[in-house]
C-alpha cells in the first residue's frame, strides 16, 4: 500500500474475466502519518481505508472486464462490515466478484481476509464511465502496469 | 402492461421508501418521485433481476443527451414498463 497516494493495492494475484472475480493483495505499512492520529500509540488500519482496498480491487476488475476503455467509480457501499482489527505489518488477500453486470453500472461483493479470517465485507456498487481525459487514462495504465496488469492493458487503451 | 407496472411500482416503493399509494403509472421517477440517478441504479438492477433483462440506461441517457428522446419515454413509469415489456419481448425474440 502507498497510502499516501491513495494507492492501497499492491499487486493482482489472480483475476477471472469469465468468473467475474479477482484476487490482490495489499501489505499495511508499518509507519504512516495516518498510524499517529487513528491512533496515537494505538496503530489501526482505518475502516473507511479498507473500504476503499475494496472498491479499487472491485475497480480492477470491472476495469479489465471493460478492457480498460472505461474506468470505474465507486457509487454506492452496502453492508459494510469492519469485523476485525487491522494493523501496521498485515498482508491482506482482497476479493472482489462482480454481481451484476448494468448498464454504466456494475455490482460487486467484495472482501478481505488474512488466512482464513475474513476481516471485512461490503456490497459495492461501481459507475462505469469513460476516462475524464487523457492524462486520467494515461495514468491508469501505469497504475495497471504496476500492479501486475501489465500484460492485460491494451496498446492503444 | 399492468403487472409490469406493478413490479416496477413495488420495486420503486422498497427500494427508495416511497409509499406504494402515490406511484401511479403516470408518475415520473425523477420529477414527480424525486429519485436521483444513484437510486435508479438499485431500481435498474431490481428490475434487471425480476425480468432478466439489462436495462440500456447508457443508451437512453445518451438519446436524452442528444435530444433525440424525452426523459418521459424512459421515466414516465408506463413507458418504462411498455419499455421492459419490449425488452422481454426481445429476449424471447
Amino acid at each position: 500500500m502507498r497510502l499516501e497516494y491513495f494507492q492501497l493495492i499492491d499487486r493482482v494475484v489472480d483475476i477471472s474475466l469469465a468468473d467475474r472475480t479477482i484476487s490482490t493483495e495489499a501489505t499495511v505499512p508499518t509507519e504512516s502519518t495516518i498510524f499517529e492520529g487513528h491512533f496515537p500509540g494505538y496503530p489501526l488500519m482505518p475502516g473507511v481505508l479498507l473500504l476503499e482496498a475494496m472498491a479499487q480491487t472491485s475497480g480492477w476488475l470491472v476495469a479489465a472486464a471493460n478492457n480498460f476503455q472505461r474506468m470505474a467509480f465507486l457509487a454506492a457501499a452496502k453492508d459494510a462490515k469492519f469485523r476485525t482489527f487491522v494493523t501496521p505489518g498485515n498482508v491482506l488477500a482482497i476479493q472482489a466478484r462482480i454481481t451484476h453486470d448494468g448498464s454504466g453500472y456494475a455490482m460487486t461483493e467484495a472482501k478481505i481476509s488474512m488466512g482464513r479470517k475474513t476481516i471485512c465485507d461490503a456490497s459495492l456498487t461501481l459507475r462505469i464511465l469513460d476516462f475524464p481525459n487523457d492524462e486520467m487514462r494515461l495514468a491508469m495504465r501505469k497504475m495497471a502496469e504496476r500492479v501486475g496488469f501489465a500484460s492485460e492493458v491494451p496498446a492503444n487503451g | 402492461m399492468s403487472s409490469t407496472f406493478d413490479t416496477i411500482a413495488n420495486i420503486i416503493a422498497e427500494t427508495c421508501d416511497i409509499p406504494r399509494d402515490s406511484i401511479t403509472p403516470e408518475s415520473h421517477a425523477i420529477n414527480d418521485l424525486g429519485i436521483d440517478s444513484l437510486d435508479f441504479l438499485d431500481i435498474a438492477f431490481a428490475i434487471d433481476k425480476a425480468f432478466g433483462i439489462k436495462l440500456p440506461l447508457e443508451q437512453w441517457t445518451q438519446e436524452v443527451n442528444d435530444g433525440k428522446a424525452t426523459t418521459d419515454q424512459y421515466f414516465v413509469l408506463k413507458n418504462l414498463s411498455a419499455r421492459i415489456d419490449e425488452l422481454v419481448a426481445a429476449k424471447g425474440a
